[in-house]
């Protein structure tokens, strides 16, 4: 295929990486230009979405560069998630950011080549092109978690996130040596062909390598231990970008791989998914439980839903696919929506607070901010009439479609675990007594972000089901 | 006006959500009217709906569809057995608010908010005919209940408040896995439709059980049932009016809206099940009420004692015992949701539940003692009051199946006269040992507002069921027509063919007409 072609299937990453490196030179004149920077970093994200919706309305489905990356609806419905998710994760941080002293120029670069880097991640159909994406991807986060230079507790979650990631990325290349050495390709079209003929036992061990690998991208159980230090640790805007948008980009990533690559031997890998997947439900409700920092708690909540989202995965259908879809994205307006929530608890010194006793009977003090981030939390549970239910409702729908009941009950049983500590964060703000240590925030576009995230998240967000269902569905299509 | 276009029920479902949002941003005397005159509104629409449904016309009625919400159908509708257990929420919520008219100061628009919203989800319950819908309602019920016990409780609001939540919610989530399997199997959500649909026999069996594990904690029955003395303690007492007065009955109307239609072969199978478990609560909990100290556990513990005696009725498998059953439900409503008042009165004048505080009230509080009299008789199933109208006739039903679960669960009856006739003694007789309590002046204008009513439709209940069994007679004729095929022997060995079950099988004809209820 020809070049230009090929570039043109990839405009989204080609305008990011130039808009990156061009914002970047604007930052070396001008220092303290954070600002502009940002908003020209969404401007970025924003015609690159342009872009992006595009080739989803005229359903553009063509690999480029000889089959390293495909330009496909799955693909572009997840960059259309990813870019919006950055962009709300752009626009909650300056003020944020200030105040700590570091809201310098790099920061919406970084965020801009990480996004660079989930477009490769999610149209990636090479275990070449998908190792760049993912490194790209990850060497921006590590700088992004300690981006607070002079806050130790960032500069920790950085180097824990750096050695930490390095060991997964080790597996997952060791993972794509083996698999590539015993289905003589790296093309995962290539991979699923010799899949079909045999499965021998150096192949599956690439396979569990490289599962390994990408359930630590995607913070699963038990490869979840970095995600409460990383999470407590990083500024939280950035806290609330890793929650969302490589979130997004490595579970679609772990979506393509195992359905173009490994989807024709579904017993090899639907054991190890339902195992991650109990294993990250389980482990992330009973260890939110005694948490009293609610970043960890959110970062508790974050391995909790991915275990509901690979749900949809061990189902190995179209329809499970298209519930994962869903649930991503109902889980990034959840997960976005509570970090604004969060970020919006500081006490009139102007620090920031994040412990449970800061918000001690907040829904006396600030009751608009309480009643927010009470709907986010029993979204986050899964009960009606809130959103976050139809995205459990559609992952165990299609468990049950598939005809995976005792995963369908020890999952759905196992929520209730989860509801506890959801609970909990209600009790805190509504029962008990006001600490009254948190003023009204001053941050316009925080309080704003909250709000509409919390409508979305309201029963009002069921106005989107018929919309949702729809373009999930297209998406999920392009896998099959 | 025209029933079949006018979205009535969408309305009654409006009213209260849009109150409740107002009543979040306006001052606490504002809040309390508004939320009055939205509950007060609502009555009304539920008259009309009562006088506008029609006993001999379709099945569903005021039957709306829309779909907005993709594969969640916003299809209402309903039947004789829904329009009765509407009417009754409709009926207590207006009291409710009254009830909480000076007992509660603090974050008041907050407050009617919660109740408003309460108000719409178990009418929701009752009216969705869809599936999911009916699950989104069922639970949503949870959350506001939650705030309400756990901001304007007792001494132990939290752990009441925890335990009622995961509770219910265990026991609903179950559920929802069973009726997601329902929908692949059938191909719709639509309940009218499943409700002729036939499910394995195999499959029965773990759908029944799905069900029971949501409605047996909702119900409740024992030995799931402990969350509910330490939720009806710690609520506000309009709280415990509306657990005891709708919530309960959820457990009850789920079981004959799906369990028993649905799963006839399974629901038959597990008879002993559910007769067992009843026959224990019978006993036990009659027992475990006579001991109380606190007059809202004891209260609560009767409420358990009491649904037995509906879940012994729903699974009798005959018009007289689902018939009894559904009355026992709209009795005890009435009649715990009054008591629950009765207590609040003398809450809200001594600030205590304990019974050993009090004694003599009649002497001072003469019309108060008059009132909770008849409350007690009723909850006892005096003739002449709504709660032996339900007794007698569920009883009457389960004797066909079993005589021994019938001659159990009645001994409840006798127990029950035992522990409120005691309760009654203890507040209201004797001398009145304390100071405090016998200086308490009598029930107020608004109080007698809140009773008054109450007590009158107990009497009329009781006098007149009629009224009450008119509306439901032919759908449970249609629901024992179609769990006939899986009807238990009973033991009892009748001699004679039932002539009320078997006249309203037919279809409707000229004869005469006699009330089931005048037995």
């Amino acid at each position: 295929m020809e070049l230009n072609a090929s570039l043109s299937l990839v405009r989204p990453e080609v305008i990011l990486s130039f808009s990156a490196l061009g914002l970047l030179l604007v930052a070396a004149w001008r220092e303290q230009a954070g600002r502009l920077i940002s908003i020209l970093a969404v401007t970025a994200l924003g015609a690159a979405a342009a872009f992006v919706i595009n080739f989803m309305m005229n359903g553009t489905n063509l690999s480029a560069f000889d089959g390293l990356l495909v330009n496909d609806a799955f693909g572009n419905f997840s960059k259309i998630l990813i870019f919006i998710a950055a962009a709300i994760s752009l626009m909650i941080a300056p003020r944020f950011l200030e105040n700590a002293g570091a809201m310098r120029a790099e920061y919406p670069v970084l965020i801009l080549l990480s996004c660079v880097g989930m477009g490769v991640m999610v149209s990636a159909t090479d275990l070449i092109s998908l190792y760049i994406g993912l490194e790209l991807q990850s060497l921006s986060a590590y700088v992004l978690a300690s981006f607070v230079r002079s806050d130790g507790r960032s500069a920790e979650a950085g180097l824990k996130y750096f050695v930490l990631g390095a060991l997964a990325s080790g597996m997952l290349l060791f993972g794509a040596s083996l698999v590539y050495g015993f289905a003589g390709s790296t093309s995962f079209a290539a991979i699923g062909a010799a899949m079909d003929t045999e499965v021998g036992l150096g192949l599956i061990f690439g396979i569990v390598f490289i599962l390994s690998g990408l359930a630590f991208k995607i913070s699963a159980a038990p490869f979840h231990m970095w995600t409460p230090d990383v999470y407590e640790g990083a500024p939280t805007p950035v806290t609330a970008f890793f929650a969302s948008a490589p979130k997004v980009a490595a579970m679609a990533l772990t979506i393509r791989i195992v359905l173009e690559a490994f989807g024709s031997q579904i017993l090899v890998w639907q054991q190890i998914i339902i195992a991650v997947a109990l294993m990250s439900i389980i482990i992330g409700a009973v260890g939110a439980i005694g948490q009293q920092n609610l970043k960890r708690l959110m970062a508790y909540s974050s391995i909790n839903n991915v275990g509901f989202i690979l749900i949809g995965l061990a189902t190995g259908t179209e329809q499970g696919i298209s519930a994962m879809l869903v649930y991503l994205v109902i889980y990034v307006a959840m997960t976005l929506g509570s970090f604004a929530c969060l970020m919006q608890l500081k006490d009139k010194d102007g620090g920031y607070r994040e412990e449970f006793a800061d918000i001690s009977g907040l829904s006396k003090t600030r009751p608009a901010l309480a009643a927010a981030l009470a709907i986010f939390m029993f979204s986050l549970a899964g009960i009606p009439p809130l959103f976050g239910f139809w995205g459990k409702l559609v992952v165990f729908n299609a468990a049950v479609a598939a005809g995976l009941l005792p995963l369908a009950v020890i999952g759905i049983t196992a929520s209730v675990i989860g509801a506890f500590y959801y609970l909990k964060v209600v009790k805190v703000m509504y029962f008990d007594d006001a600490a009254d240590v948190i003023v009204e925030s001053d941050d316009k576009v925080l309080v704003w972000t909250g709000g509409l995230l919390a409508a979305a998240n309201s029963p009002l967000g069921y106005f989107a089901i018929p919309a949702l269902g729809i373009w999930t569905a297209y998406a999920a299509r392009a896998l099959f | 006006m025209n029933a079949a276009e006018f979205p009535m029920l969408s309305i009654m479902l409006a009213i209260p959500v849009v109150a409740a949002a107002i009543c979040l941003f306006v001052r606490a005397e504002l809040a309390r009217i508004i939320a009055l005159s939205a509950t007060l509104l609502n009555l009304v629409l539920g008259v009309m709906l009562w006088l506008y449904y029609d006993p001999a016309g379709a099945q569903w009625q005021f039957t709306e569809s829309a779909s907005l919400f993709g594969p969640i159908g916003w299809r209402l509708g309903i039947d004789g057995i829904s329009l009765t257990l509407i009417m009754l929420s409709v009926f207590l919520m207006p009291i409710c608010i009254g009830a909480s008219w000076t007992s509660i100061q603090k974050r008041v628009g907050e407050y009617m908010a919660a109740f408003l919203l309460m108000e719409t989800l178990m009418i929701g319950v009752f009216a969705a005919q869809d599936l999911l819908l009916f699950y989104i309602f069922f639970e949503a019920g949870l959350i506001p209940m939650y705030l309400i016990i756990g901001i304007w409780g007792g001494q132990d609001r939290i752990y009441a408040s925890y335990k009622f939540f995961l509770y219910t919610l265990l026991g609903s989530l179950v559920m929802l896995i069973a009726m997601l399997w329902m929908i692949q199997f059938a191909g719709t959500a639509d309940i009218p439709t499943l409700l002729n649909t036939d499910f394995p026999a195999e499959a029965q069996k773990w759908l029944w059980f799905a069900f029971f594990a949501s409605f047996a904690v909702k119900m409740p029955m024992w030995p799931v049932h402990t969350w509910l003395p330490d939720a009806h303690v710690q609520a506000p007492t309009a709280g415990s009016v509306i657990l005891a007065g709708v919530l309960l009955k959820m457990g009850g109307y789920g079981f004959l809206r799906f369990s028993l239609p649905m799963f006839p072969e399974a629901s038959a199978d597990f008879i002993p099940l559910v007769f067992g478990l009843s026959m224990v609560a019978v006993v036990y909990t009659s027992l475990v009420a006579l001991v109380q100290q606190d007059m809202k556990k004891l209260i609560a513990y009767s409420s358990v004692a009491h649904m037995a005696i509906v879940t012994v009725g729903l699974f009798t498998f005959n018009q007289q015992g689902i018939e009894g059953a559904i009355i026992v439900m709209l009795s005890h409503g009435l009649v715990s949701g009054a008591l629950f008042l009765c207590v609040g009165v003398i809450y809200d004048r001594l600030h205590t539940r304990e019974i050993s505080r009090y004694g003599g009230l009649s002497v001072n509080m003469p019309k108060y003692a008059l009132l909770f009299m008849l409350f007690t008789m009723a909850s006892v199933g005096l003739p002449g009051t709504s709660g032996f109208v339900g007794e007698f006739l569920s009883l009457a039903g389960a004797y066909k199946v079993s005589t021994w679960a019938t001659f159990i669960a009645t001994t409840g009856i006798i127990l029950g006269a035992g522990y409120m006739l005691y309760l009654y003694r203890r507040i209201a007789f004797g001398p009145q040992v304390n100071a405090d309590a016998a200086a308490m002046s009598d029930v107020n204008g608004r109080e007698m507002w809140l009773l008054a009513p109450i007590a009158v439709v107990v009497l009329w209940m009781g006098v007149y069921p009629e009224t009450f069994l008119a509306p439901i007679r032919r759908d449970v004729a249609t629901i024992v027509a179609r769990i006939e095929r899986a009807a238990p022997v009973g033991d009892s060995k009748l001699k004679l063919v039932d002539p009320t079950t078997a006249r309203y099988r037919v279809v409707h004809g000229p004869e005469k007409n006699v009330a089931e209820g005048s037995h």
